[in-house]
């Protein structure tokens, strides 16, 4: 039986086509990879090239012929030991449409829509030992222990980065790491972002648990490719076989006086891609317990510090097994009048403005996201049905932020509990000035987050 | 310094009467540098046994037969978006990858990756579904032809972002020498991400850390529509390492048995714990750079040309030839990969889509 020759599709969009110009004429023998005709598209003109080897036995389609369809039979080849005078073709046979897709366990109709699987039920934050004391660290302490315990835990785990090693961390993050693990474990990389945050990502898909350390997370803009293509889509792409267990960690957010290029919050960057976890802790307790959640995790996760936190002191659970979960808000201030939903360093900014609020009657609910992706809506909407008004405070930009989704959530599944319109507080939207007088107005504060607060509560 | 006494690493000069050692020579000075580290030995052609060839020939035979099956269910619609072919580039992945250990050396290549997972002895069936994107495809029908994965295997990928794989090899190079496991990578890319300025990053580091990793240049002469001596400044490709100390070779990668011996000197070169090695594979792709590209950048003669002086499967006939392998014994194999490749079409356009609920899988492993 004669082989059909179909015509092509040359592209992905293309539907139908011009068949130009035959260059072999009935009769004449091809062998693969000879060049049969010309095929106009909108795009181009297109060689078609013989796959099989025969006798082109018959032109179906002349040459010149406007809209031929893909798929349509424009020739027939006879195989080696058939008569090319007499081919006989195959039942005329359009592409056989996919079959219908893997039966489920259960059945359902064709069109039925997939079926997004619920949310997990919320872990809680754990319930500490009776007894166990507490210990005043500051920020960048807890960082570090977090890291060293799980270091100490799992020899899988490294931390990569500039001046990690050696120098003891740019902003002391690392300090001591060096010397207790050693420099197998401890690495100093040149100034090549792009490259060592591939290094670290391939690295973890051979299987080992890297935390790679950004300067700051500015400078991530460099390596963004890796985190988001690389590190973020594996798992998606490969079906589920290939896992991306990384922390990627580092200041975020506006400094003090570092002007536009180094003062930026980069956590709706990251929270809009799926498959990643961002992680934006305030209090040192959040960090150690969430970073040691993110080292443990097979799941690639961009883990965002605050600079102007480090060196802050908070509380900490004296114990080595201090793990917060991911994914789960957390209530830091209760109140029934208005929320505030903020997250990292906006955190302090709500609660100083929570006091001034209370000084005038206005009883704030403060929900610290602590993770931007997966967002815990559940807390949002809980604290919203009690409070029926909220504001979202962000140091960072408005435009598509975590706040604009905050407000995308209220609207969708809280609109009956809104009694006033849910407001933004955040920076300006402009990059941000080096003068001291303008970045003090650029960036988001204790008052213009009680001002909007009694906006909401209409006073 | 400008007299310091030459470095002691600096090995001795073949024709040390050239120049005074204390004069350090002119920058005018046309000579070659002479080597003042190690290299490489210059890779013999390898010599196969009638076994090797007939395993080399039913290997390259199979990508190329493959790949002319996916350009035909491109054409059917039945594969869609970008799909790259490899006909033309057989003997280097070949070459270089039957000389792996495959209980723990490891690849990556880019997104003209099919070829590559053919090589690795992966079943062609399940390759072909994943192009046609089907529920029992290597990727499940979630990656495509541009990604596609085999962790069992030590094949990681697959990758559609130009250059990405070689910072990800040197990571999994990285990962090779933390565990001590002996293993080394081979990274593939081409001679358009030789220019990306990752690759150069990963250099830099692998060769620091002593990474056990063969870098693998496929020159097939073109990115996209761009010739290699309009887009690279040093266009001998396999220099492009010097300037990290990662030594590099250039080899005819129409040759399955050049490049095989090249494979040989570069694992040796890695396994000895001297770090990484650069390989230029000068070879050449028939098709265009995706199923969408008209090439209009050559000539069909240039073309003609290549297949006729040089194809890497009329060569490997010729070797088995030579070898006391009959006509009639190539073309029971050539019977044998056709019914191979006819079976994986088959397969990968009678299989099921993955089922709708597959959407939401695989996002994140864990459950927060």
């Amino acid at each position: 039986m004669a082989i059909e020759l179909k015509m092509p599709a040359l592209s992905p969009t293309m539907e139908e086509g011009t068949l130009a110009k035959w260059l072999v004429k009935e009769g004449d023998t091809v062998s693969a990879g000879d060049i049969m005709a010309e095929i106009e598209t909108d795009k181009a003109t297109m060689e078609f090239e013989a796959v099989d080897e025969g006798v082109l036995a018959k032109i179906l389609v002349p040459e010149g012929t406007d809209e031929v369809a893909v798929g349509a039979v424009i020739a027939l080849l006879a195989e080696e030991g058939e008569d090319a005078d007499n081919v006989e073709a195959a039942p005329a046979s359009e592409p056989a449409p996919a079959p219908a897709p893997a039966e489920s366990a259960e059945p359902e109709a064709d069109d039925a829509p997939p079926v997004k699987p619920e949310p997990a039920p919320r872990a809680s934050d754990p319930d500490l030992p009776e007894g166990t004391a507490m210990v005043t660290l500051t920020l960048r302490e807890a960082l570090r222990d977090a890291m060293a315990e799980e270091m100490r835990d799992d020899d899988r785990v490294f931390v990569m980065g500039e001046e990690v090693a050696q120098y003891q961390g740019a902003y002391k993050v690392t300090q001591g790491l060096l010397d207790e693990f050693g420099d197998k474990r401890v690495i100093d990389t040149p100034i090549t972002e792009y490259g060592f945050a591939g290094i670290g990502t391939g690295a973890a898909m051979g299987g080992l648990r890297p935390i790679v350390e950004f300067m700051t997370f500015n400078f991530a803009m460099q390596a963004i490719d890796h985190i988001i293509n690389s590190a973020g889509k594996t798992n998606y792409m490969s079906g589920g076989q290939m896992r991306c267990p990384i922390v990627f960690r580092g200041p975020n957010g506006a400094a003090s006086r570092v002007g536009a290029q180094h003062s930026q919050n980069y956590g709706p960057w990251y929270a809009a891609v799926p498959g990643l976890v961002v992680i934006a802790p305030y209090s040192a307790a959040d960090a150690k317990g969430l970073l040691k959640s993110a080292i443990r995790t097979t799941d690639p996760v961009v883990f965002l510090e605050n600079e102007l936190l480090y060196g802050q002191s908070f509380e900490v659970p004296d114990t080595d097994d201090y793990v917060v979960p991911i994914g789960k808000a957390r209530t830091v201030r209760s109140g029934n009048d208005v929320s505030i939903v903020t997250y990292s360093i906006g955190v302090g900014i709500a609660l100083e403005a929570a006091d001034k609020l209370a000084e005038e009657g206005i009883e704030a609910d403060i929900v610290d996201l602590r993770t931007l992706r997966p967002l815990d809506k559940a807390a949002v909407l809980e604290s919203l049905s009690r409070t029926n008004r909220m504001i979202v405070v962000e140091e960072g930009w408005p435009t598509c932020s975590i706040s604009s989704e905050i407000v995308a959530i209220c609207m969708e599944e809280g609109f009956d509990d809104l009694d006033a319109p849910v407001m933004r507080v955040t920076n300006e939207d402009v990059p941000m000035p080096y003068a001291a007088n303008l970045e003090k107005l650029a960036l988001v504060n204790v008052d213009k987050v009680v001002a909007a607060a009694k906006a909401v509560s209409y006073r | 310094m400008a007299k310091a006494p030459a470095s002691p690493k600096r090995a001795p000069r073949k024709s040390p009467a050239k120049k005074s050692p204390a004069k350090p020579a002119a920058r005018k000075s046309a000579a070659p540098a002479a080597p003042n580290r190690e290299r490489p030995a210059e890779p013999d052609r390898y010599t196969a046994s009638k076994e090797e060839l007939l395993e080399y020939y039913r290997q390259m035979l199979l990508i190329r037969r493959f790949e002319e099956k996916a350009g035909q269910l491109y054409g059917l619609g039945l594969i869609g978006g970008f799909c790259h072919l490899y006909i033309g580039q057989e003997a280097v992945a070949v070459g270089l990858q039957s000389a792996l250990d495959n209980d723990k050396d490891s690849v990556i290549t880019g997104y003209r990756d099919h070829g590559h997972m053919l090589a690795y002895g992966l079943d062609p069936k399940v390759i072909m579904a994943e192009l046609t994107g089907r529920a029992a495809g290597i990727a499940q029908g979630k990656g495509g032809s541009m990604h596609m994965f085999s962790v069992e295997k030590r094949f990681y990928g697959g990758h559609g972002i130009v250059g990405a794989q070689v910072p990800l090899g040197s990571g999994l190079a990285f990962a090779h020498k933390y565990r001590g496991d002996g293993g080394v990578c081979l990274a593939y890319f081409g001679d358009g991400a030789a220019n990306q300025g990752q690759v150069y990053e990963a250099f830099n580091m692998a060769e620091l850390w002593k990474l056990p990793i063969i870098f693998v240049i496929e020159n097939n002469q073109y990115a996209m529509g761009t010739s290699v001596n309009r887009s690279s400044a040093e266009d001998q490709l396999y220099r492009r390492g010097e300037s990290f100390r990662i030594p590099g070779l250039q080899i005819n990668g129409m040759d399955v048995l050049e490049v095989r011996g090249a494979a040989e000197v570069a694992l040796d070169w890695v396994r000895s714990g001297k770090g990484p090695i650069l390989l230029e594979l000068k070879t050449y792709r028939y098709r265009g750079h995706s199923m969408s590209d008209p090439a209009k950048y050559r000539s069909r003669e240039e073309v003609q040309s290549v297949r006729e002086k040089s194809d890497p499967i009329e060569a490997i006939k010729k070797e088995l030839e030579a070898a006391g392998v009959s006509a009639e014994d190539m073309k029971a194999t050539d019977k044998e990969i056709k019914a191979i490749v006819a079976e994986a079409a088959d397969f990968a356009e009678s299989s099921p889509e993955p089922h709708p609920d597959e959407l939401y899988t695989d996002i994140l492993v864990e459950q927060y």
